[in-house]
């Protein structure tokens, strides 16, 4: 039977393209001929409405990028705007603010050791994911109420104290979490079928990931240690003992790992950030109205999904200029269509799943 | 550059040699903030931007920031303001290129010297009209390919042109 | 016995019975593997409706009968209707020949738990079973649509692949048996006082993982990977066709149980059926011990999809030509070897 070329369209509504995403397709069969990634189904012109809302008015919007790690874009956004205003965050917001943030990365990690499992196949993964994230959907929501659109994060530091109690519950939940990811990983780990689906798939060597702008977890996976925890460190993170995890072939399979590993190091993180919770405000003062000087910054912090920036220009008014966020899958996703090429159509799920993108930051 | 990179002496070297290497195009070097600002004109971005990746290191493209200046340009400047993000690898040292362009005028496309240029090209485009000559594909990257004007510019009214949907 | 009762009432009762089981089955397993499933994954699955959420399915099929019955302008009418009618008819015919058990004596009348008995019912089965891959291809090409189509030619490619080991591996029982007729094989295991699957592990393995494959099933369950063609071949179909699709699917399920069953594990015959020591084991009725059988090899199945990823396309095929193929050709050498020997 001749199949010449077809073209397939996956999405805009397909079941693994973790929302709005369209992927244009060539496929001769089953193998993979040129891929073209078609977004914006689900632009709100976020940048466009910041530039109409005070700078306090912006941080809950922040929670709608990365939806699966609304905190760290809170944080993102925050310390750009303490950066732009010269505001000086007490030593004890920061800790908490590096308890919520690496929280948020577990949150987010695990949501998508779920979601990765679950396109290559392995569904029972999606749910042991999910039940160790909802742990800690439960601590947020003790800590202000919320569970996914969190706003945890203010201007000159945190919303609320992080009490004895609350430390104490954390430190269970941390204690739960590596025995899932057991779970998980006697699941996965040496699994013939996982690794034959994940190993030497979907691989980018570190230079084409750098020419690429990958970031974050994808770009470790290659052997580059790029941390802007480690290489530029903002909210104290330099007062933490932690590694930043290695692959080496950036695989799918390698991207795995390193994200599976960077969940034991976010753990590590916030033992520490407990163990040395300092006394002291929560929250430095900051204007009712905050109003800045002319003047511009770009500020990146290390989200779950890679390196997220925020570049702010101020006027002078409690309005920004500009508010522009590089967001780590927007670019992440660019890299989709040279390492889709010539691979089978089943390992596009997996791929595309292994960057760990969210449409929310994608489309703004 | 005199005082230029007073807080950021690990890029001197670099910066007083783009400025030697590219009299005319380099008009200033400010830092703000920590952060480096080196405005250009725009007819020497693509070699700056090569230099830099070359010889100085910095090699990821991280974004593509438009300012619109319709409100705070004043007689004569330009329309838009094109800034280029550029950090180096490993560590994390950053510069930002800004290249004015007026609104009727193209610039060249970086995605020859940075890969990851393509997208972020495509969404000042998008979201500005700015024009960037040789990119392999120019065209919208949010809105519909037959949506007319560009949103994030400040004359585009905020509730849309119909009022709003 | 009247001959209006031995001649009309029971064959029709049996015709009845043999759309009842199977549907009955379908039921059960759905309802087994929604709740084993849930429970492997920490969760509760559907526990609302009747004990334990036993009528869910029934609750299902239902609503998907009373569904808005969806063709798009552009597929083949006809292929489109005919192929779940296929797919479900031939998972049922292959029923009638499926036995249940022993005749049993009701004075001077023998019923017989099974609608025909055929020297080589082993064939018509396997046979009936591969008719519904025309189903599928069917199916999958008149949708006009791609996920569809790539979904059928997934499908046609394994199940035929797929059949090669199959068919090796039922030639060495019929060997071993020296007959075809299902009745007959677990006869023999009774004389023989084995099972042929510990007679024969290379062929039960073989069988069983090829049969998992046939029926589209975790982890080979391409032709229809949710994550990658959305539904495969029936992603166009919708209220009763697609039922008859997902019911035939368990069917199929259900038939490739009750095979394994008699072909490599006795049948309805109890453990060890030669061991005096265990001689009480006769008097759990014969069809009790298939059932529990039957709802064992069910239960692998779940177990297997809650826990394995899906294969890829290439890596399913090379399993099956490189690895299955050969070991069921060496299998089969050796058994005919041995038999021909002793």
């Amino acid at each position: 039977m001749a199949f010449k070329e077809i073209n397939l369209n996956m999405g805009p509504q397909h079941p693994s393209t973790h929302g709005v995403l369209r992927l244009k397709l060539a496929v001769d069969n089953e193998v993979v001929l040129s891929v073209e990634s078609i977004i914006g189904y689900l632009h709100r012109g976020m940048e466009k409405l910041w530039e109409n809302l005070t700078y306090t008015q912006v941080v809950p919007l922040t929670d709608r990028l990365d939806y699966l790690a609304s905190l760290s874009n809170n944080l993102g956004y925050v310390l750009a705007v303490e950066k732009l205003a010269g505001i000086e965050v007490p030593r004890r917001a920061r800790y908490i603010r590096v308890v919520l943030a690496e929280l948020q990365r577990l949150a987010s990690h695990l949501a998508w050791l779920g979601f990765q499992a679950n396109d290559i196949g392995a569904m029972s993964v999606l749910l042991y994911g999910f039940e160790a994230r909802e742990t800690i959907l439960d601590v947020f929501e003790e800590y202000c109420g919320a569970r996914l659109t969190i706003h945890g994060i203010r201007i000159g530091g945190v919303p609320h104290d992080l009490d004895a109690a609350l430390a104490a519950r954390i430190r269970k939940v941390l204690d739960g979490i590596p025995r899932r990811l057991a779970d998980i990983r006697a699941l996965l780990d040496d699994n013939r079928i996982w690794k034959q689906r994940t190993v030497g798939v979907g691989r980018i060597a570190a230079d084409d990931a750098i020419a690429y702008g990958l970031t974050g977890p994808c770009l470790r996976a290659c052997g580059a240690a790029w941390d802007m925890r480690k290489d530029v460190p903002y909210s104290s993170y330099d007062e933490f003992d932690f590694d930043v995890p290695l692959g080496r072939n950036g695989d799918v399979y390698d991207r795995y790992l390193v994200r599976l590993e960077e969940i034991c190091q976010s753990i590590r993180i916030v033992r520490q950030a407990l163990d040395g919770l300092p006394e002291g405000e929560t929250s430095a003062k900051v204007p009712r109205v905050l109003k800045v000087a002319p003047a511009e910054v770009f500020h990146t912090i290390e989200a779950p999904k890679g390196i997220l920036g925020f570049y702010i220009r101020s006027n002078g008014t409690d309005k920004p200029e500009r508010v522009k966020m590089k967001s780590p899958s927007f670019i992440n996703l660019q890299s989709v269509e040279h390492m889709c090429k010539g691979n089978l159509f089943s390992d596009v799920v997996g791929i595309l799943g292994s960057l760990d993108i969210v449409l929310g930051e994608i489309d703004k | 550059m005199p005082d230029a990179a007073a807080d950021r002496p690990e890029l001197r070297p670099a910066l007083d040699a783009l400025s030697a290497r590219f009299p005319g195009v380099v008009l200033s070097v400010g830092v703000e903030k920590g952060e480096i600002t080196v405005r250009l004109g725009k007819a020497g971005l693509i070699p700056v931007l090569r230099s830099l990746k070359e010889e100085a290191g910095f090699n990821a493209l991280e974004d593509i920031i438009v300012l619109d200046n319709l409100r705070t340009a004043g007689e004569g400047g330009k329309r838009f303001t094109v800034l280029y993000q550029l950090c180096r690898f490993p560590g994390a040292d950053r510069v930002r290129l800004a290249v004015d362009v007026g609104e009727d005028e193209g610039l060249d496309s970086a995605v020859p010297v940075y890969r990851s240029a393509d997208w972020a090209e495509r969404e000042a485009f998008d979201m500005f009209g700015v024009r960037f000559e040789g990119h392999p594909g120019l065209r919208r990257i949010y809105m519909p390919d037959d949506f007319e004007g560009h949103p994030l510019r400040k004359d585009f009214p905020l509730e849309g042109r119909d009022g709003g949907v | 016995m009247t001959p209006f009762v031995a001649d009309v009432l029971i064959p029709v009762g049996k015709i009845v019975a043999v759309i009842l089981y199977p549907m009955i089955m379908v039921v059960v397993m759905i309802w087994l593997e929604r709740r084993v499933v849930a429970l492997m994954q920490g969760r509760l699955g559907p526990n609302r409706v009747g004990f334990q959420g036993v009528l869910q399915p029934v609750a299902d099929a239902v609503k998907l009968f009373f569904k808005e019955d969806i063709m798009q302008r552009q597929a083949d009418a006809f292929l489109f209707n005919i192929s779940p009618v296929l797919v479900m008819f031939s998972s049922l015919l292959a029923f009638c020949f499926v036995p249940l058990g022993e005749p049993i004596r009701i004075g001077t009348y023998t019923l017989t738990l099974w609608i025909a008995e055929s020297p080589v019912g082993l064939l018509i089965i396997l046979g009936l079973s591969s008719i519904s891959v025309f189903g599928v291809i069917f199916g999958g090409w008149a949708s006009n649509s791609k996920y569809p189509l790539m979904g059928a030619l997934r499908s046609v490619v394994q199940v035929l692949s797929y059949e090669i080991p199959t068919g090796l591996t039922v030639l060495t029982v019929a060997f071993v048996a020296r007959s075809m007729d299902l009745v007959e094989i677990v006869r023999r295991q009774e004389a023989s006082g084995t099972w042929y699957g510990f007679l024969m592990p290379v062929s039960f393995i073989v069988f069983w993982i090829s049969a998992v494959a046939e029926t589209n099933r975790a982890p080979f369950d391409l032709p229809e990977a949710e994550s990658e063609l959305v539904a495969g071949y029936h992603t166009e179909y919708s209220g009763m066709k697609f039922a008859f699709f997902y019911m035939a699917e368990y069917a199929h399920m259900v038939l490739v149980s009750s095979l394994v069953v008699i072909l490599f594990f006795g049948g309805w015959l109890p453990p060890f059926p030669s061991v005096k020591a265990l001689a009480f084991l006769h008097a759990v009725p014969g069809f009790v011990w298939y059932l529990v059988k039957i709802m064992f090899f069910l239960y692998l199945y779940v177990w297997i999809r809650a826990t394995l990823p899906r294969y890829r396309f290439d890596a399913l095929i090379r399993l099956v030509w490189k690895w299955l193929i050969p070991l069921a050709l060496v299998n089969f050498l050796v058994v005919a070897l041995v038999r021909v020997l002793r």
